[in-house]
């Protein structure tokens, strides 16, 4: 007599233990192969693009922190680099190059998030993601000093920014900057030859680079299937053209060398933030604009490189002081195109940690 | 200037201003401090007049020596036996008496240790992950369990639609029985044990096939998919990783030559050798084994939580949650406590037995075995079942069986051979020692010869940017 | 707006227009623009073309014009480094249909599924098309521009911003650029691709 199976149906969220946020999966599984996969969004759906068409450009900087709310700087960013193109604003050089280092501390913020996450969804118990915390409360410290708020930090505004960072900024980056390579050295040997975490890791999730290419695909989950593309060497916009680093590309297209991406770019952005701080003129931290920006008719579209991949802002300005059209083009939503492929017949423990790995905030996903 | 020296945020303010612990033992009161002086000074005192007792036999077997309750215990059975009741009175009362004292020792051992191994583990995690565990109920923190005990006892039981209701109620108190009556043959002074069996090893055997039940039980009536893969997920694991141990254990038997563990513990202090350097790899394999059989990470894929929220625990709320929490850490004593019978020679230590009590030398052994699995937990993340699965089945079991063929074939010269006895175990060590290592290279390469066990890819750091041409020039 | 590694629509409309002709129905220094049931084989010729190499779909995005719904397609190239537009436009509101990019692009998937959830655009041949955000059987698409606007008003957006300038023009946006001024109408749709959801199979 043989033993029928049938499969189930397995709810995975939206509230769950690992830190993904408002997250659904519906998982069809069989035995512990899981047959079909399906992402249900929208649990953090707020209209952004709709209440966006209400209020002037500068009143939608704060709704780009809400989006990508762990890497809220290059959220900021994109926005007022994309509305400056559009009216053709021009940017004092301070304020470039403080845009620059908040930029690259957010995303030094972001990495140790999205890594530390990483792990703790392949089992262990947080420690990894506390250690890197250590690191991030600096960073975060930082942000409020300078503009009062550790998350959503409605840092960036067209012209500029939005305040210059007090005395007590600069030594404080200082010391950051400089202990921080001895910090991810530390992490990098805690980890990198850790076998537990090598064999949850190697071969999961493999992205092959014509289909990350073909699917959209960018930033780290990019980069570690070997594409060398990244819109700050690419596309340079502010003064990162003047920046001496190089980008990070793996090799395989699995969760480890997405991981290793994130880790290594760690080190280029401390390398960033110091030729920053060498190169910072004194002046103005930002140019008078009008109240309420009236860009001409047009539209554009703008991107940047954000810890998550291509953050884009698509504008439409009809002459008025509200775009007529919003769009944010949000790297996490599009990065999970190829989830489905990547989970039908993995195990479900591969699965959550290749979920892990595309490393989604899903604020900017359901904006 | 104060901001030139006063460290600038919130972070850095906190790690200047950290003191540690001496710094803040020193800074209590005066009175306190001169009264835990004086005790100290006393308690030195009394330890060196027990030692001149000790030393000159005048405390060997009294009821008075407590360095071994069971003198106390045959003093009074002794006592009810020659009293003049009804003889069947008195072989109840020689019966019923020491059952209800033993079981009410091991009872408030466990009880205690649930009372105080939750903060322990948390703050030792804590440590860590560089951070403080519970530091704000009662002092240090050390109220902590009780505050989590009265939460979870005065929580709603919710009971899911379409539970069973008689195997809803029963694995949170059958979950605990292996705990405890794992206890009963570990001794824990020559005397003292609660019920020494002659079939020691295959009573702790059996009893680690318990828990398989409850957590099936758990995992089936809950009428929750999560609870049945949590289920099914700890069950292969557990029942997988019994061979291992009975394995290890059966190499423990072969050389001391009893199932008593009684005995097992005098064997290794007769020969003044500690288990572990003679089959190190079945004291390992037994280890390792062992946090499979408890749930604790890295075997812990039963309640993963990050995937399936807390596996079959997930549909219990309030005090039956609790005492699934609970009895994880209540096994893993146990398993202190059966590693370091086995393994790490007991109750003694090579002698210092008859100048400390042996329980305090057990105790301090299940600490370290303790802190050891709390050290495992905070650094290793867990494995996936089929690599669980596949560990077991295809490394442990068999090279566990070779090594056990090799200590049985070592055993049977032991007793034979008549050469002073640190040439012979120090040759058995060594035999083993390479052999376990040997075996365990070779059978590496034979399993994983299809894998790739190379050093991980580091990624390559690049400045031309480009698509798929750009990539394939990268990758040469 | 042109970014500078932005291609001129005209330069993009006289190569394609050579290879396919006819297919360009308008274009700008910006954009293209191409009918709406030739999506398919233009962005399939743009991906296939040397000159072009549009290789990554970067954007996905649809503008309500009132009389119609446009679709914008942001094309990229990493190797040669340049980004191209191409538009096309809905015969009307109702129904608004669009060939979809999902042969060409998987990275369409989801980003189809997302305009049509809140503008209503069907896009045939998509694998699976169903509400991303909202949920199955929500009346209506927000983004449209008539999707209960502001209270007193038919369309989104603001006139004016209240500190101000004074001389600064008051944006007729309720007169100039809605053609037609009707309200929309709910038609009550549900999502005909999406399983029913029976929830005695959704356990735990």
């Amino acid at each position: 007599m043989t033993t029928s199976t049938e499969p189930y149906v397995l709810n995975i969220g939206p509230q769950h233990p690992s830190t993904h946020g408002v997250f659904r999966l519906r998982v069809v599984m069989d035995g512990e192969k899981i047959k079909d996969l399906d992402m249900i969004v929208g649990y953090l759906h707020r209209s952004m693009e709709k209440l966006a068409e209400e209020r002037t450009f500068t009143q939608n900087i704060p709704f780009t922190d809400r989006a990508d709310y762990l890497a809220a700087m290059t959220g900021n960013l994109g926005l007022a680099i994309a509305v400056e193109r559009l009216a053709g604003v021009e940017v004092p050089e301070r304020a470039e190059y403080l845009r620059v280092i908040f930029s690259e501390l957010q995303r030094i913020a972001s990495h140790a998030m999205a890594n530390g996450t990483l792990i703790s969804d392949a089992g262990a118990w947080q420690t990894p993601l506390l250690y890197m915390f250590r690191e991030r409360e600096k960073i975060l410290d930082l942000f409020e000093m300078t503009c009062g708020a550790r998350l959503t930090t409605n840092y960036m505004r067209i012209g500029g920014v939005a305040f210059d960072p007090p005395l007590e900024f600069w030594p404080a980056l200082q010391e950051l900057v400089d202990e921080l390579p001895d910090r991810i050295d530390e992490y990098h040997e805690l980890l990198v030859s850790n076998e537990v975490f090598l064999a949850r890791t190697r071969g999961v999730g493999v992205i092959s680079p014509e289909d990350a290419i073909n699917a959209s695909l960018t930033g780290p989950a990019l980069r570690g299937s070997g594409i060398p593309w990244d819109l700050r060497k690419a596309d340079p916009y502010s003064v990162y053209d003047r920046m001496d680093f190089d980008v990070v590309v793996g090799k395989s297209g699995d969760v480890y060398d997405r991981f290793m991406v994130r880790m290594s770019e760690l080190y280029q952005s401390v390398k960033i933030i110091k030729q920053a701080i060498s190169q910072i003129p004194s002046g103005a931290h930002k140019t008078d604009i009008p109240l309420a920006l009236r860009p001409d008719e047009g539209e554009i579209y703008s991107r940047i490189e954000s810890p998550r991949g291509e953050i884009g802002f698509f504008l439409v300005s009809d002459g008025g002081p509200s775009p007529y059209r919003f769009h944010l083009r949000a790297p996490s939503l599009i990065n999970l195109s190829l989830l489905n492929e990547l989970g039908r017949d993995a195990a479900l423990s591969d699965a959550i940690v290749t979920l892990g790995s595309l490393d989604i905030v899903v604020g900017e996903i359901d904006r | 200037m104060s901001s030139d020296t006063r460290p600038a945020t919130p972070m850095s303010r906190q790690i200047a201003e950290h003191r540690s612990l001496l710094d803040r033992a020193l800074g209590l009161p005066k009175f306190i401090l001169v009264v835990l002086s004086v005790a100290l000074i006393g308690f030195v005192i009394c330890q060196i007049l027990i030692g001149y007792l000790v030393v000159s036999g005048q405390l060997d077997g009294k009821w008075y020596d407590v360095r071994d309750f069971g003198n106390a215990m045959v003093s009074l059975t002794d006592a009810i036996n020659r009293s003049q009741m009804d003889s069947r009175i008195v072989s109840t009362l020689t019966y019923l008496i020491p059952a209800l004292l033993g079981a009410t020792g091991i009872v408030s051992v466990v009880g205690g240790w649930l009372l105080i191994g939750p903060w322990a583990e948390r703050r030792l995690l804590a440590k860590f992950q560089i951070r403080q565990g519970p530091n704000r109920t009662g002092p240090f923190g050390l109220l902590q369990s009780l505050a989590d005990a009265l939460k979870l006892m005065q929580k709603e039981i919710i009971i899911p639609r379409g539970a069973d209701r008689f195997l809803y109620f029963v694995p949170p108190i059958a979950v605990f029985i292996p705990a405890i009556l794992g206890w009963a043959p570990i001794p824990w002074s020559p005397k003292m044990s609660y019920a020494d069996l002659d079939v020691g090893v295959l009573f702790v055997i059996a009893i680690s096939s318990l828990g398989v039940l409850a957590v099936f039980m758990a995992g089936w009536a809950s009428n929750n998919h999560y609870s049945l893969l949590g289920a099914m997920r700890t069950i292969a694991m557990m029942i997988s990783y019994e061979i291992p141990i009975s394995v290890s254990l059966l190499a423990v038997v072969l050389l001391t030559g009893s199932t008593k563990l009684s005995e097992i513990v005098m064997w290794q202090s007769e020969q003044g050798v500690w288990l572990i350097m003679l089959i190190p790899f079945a004291a390992l394999a037994f280890l390792f084994a062992s946090t499979a059989e408890i749930n604790r990470t890295p075997n812990d894929i039963g309640e993963a939580e990050s995937e399936i929220v807390a596996g079959f625990y997930t549909e219990y709320s309030g005090m039956k949650a609790g005492l699934f929490m609970a009895v994880e850490l209540g096994n893993a004593i146990l398993v202190g406590a059966l590693m370091s019978t086995f393994f790490l020679g007991g109750y003694t230590f090579f002698g210092l037995e008859t100048w400390i009590p042996g329980y305090l030398i057990l105790a301090t052994k299940i600490g370290l075995v303790y802190f050891l699995f709390v050290w495992i937990r905070a650094t290793l993340p867990r494995f996936r079942l089929d690599q669980l699965m596949g560990f077991a089945w295809k490394f442990l079991i068999p090279v566990s069986i070779v090594l056990m063929f090799l200590t049985a074939i070592e055993s049977s010269i032991l007793v034979r051979w008549d050469v002073p006895s640190f040439l012979s175990l120090g040759l058995i060590a060594l035999v083993n020692i390479t052999a376990a290592v040997g075996l365990t290279f070779v059978w590496m390469r034979v399993l994983f010869r299809d894998n790739d066990l190379s050093a991980p890819p580091t990624p390559i750091l690049t400045r031309k940017m480009g698509g798929l041409q750009a990539a394939k020039v990268l990758r040469g | 707006m042109r970014t500078p590694t932005q291609l001129s629509g005209i330069s993009v409309s006289e190569v394609l227009g050579k290879s396919v002709p006819d297919i360009v129905t308008a274009v700008t220094d910006e954009w293209i623009e191409v009918a709406s049931d030739r999506v398919v084989e233009t962005l399939q010729w743009l991906l296939d073309s040397d000159e072009f190499d549009a290789a990554q779909l970067s954007n996905l995005t649809a503008v309500d014009r009132h009389t119609h719904i446009e679709v914008i397609y942001h094309l990229q190239s990493l190797d040669l480094n340049h980004q191209l537009v191409v538009k096309t436009r809905t015969h009307g509101m109702d129904p608004a249909v669009v060939q979809s990019a999902y042969p060409v692009y998987k990275g369409a998937l989801l980003q189809e599924r997302e305009v049509y959830d809140l503008m209503g655009v069907r896009f045939e041949g998509h694998p699976d098309l169903r509400r991303l955000f909202l949920w199955d059987g929500f009346p209506g698409h927000p983004l449209r521009k008539d999707f209960l606007a502001m209270p007193g008003r038919i369309t989104s957006g603001l006139e004016g911003f209240p500190f101000e300038d004074k001389d600064k023009p008051i944006r007729p946006i309720n007169q100039e650029n809605v053609e037609t001024g009707v309200a929309y109408v709910v038609t009550g749709e549900t999502d005909e691709n999406r399983p029913e959801t029976d929830l005695s199979e959704d356990r735990g």
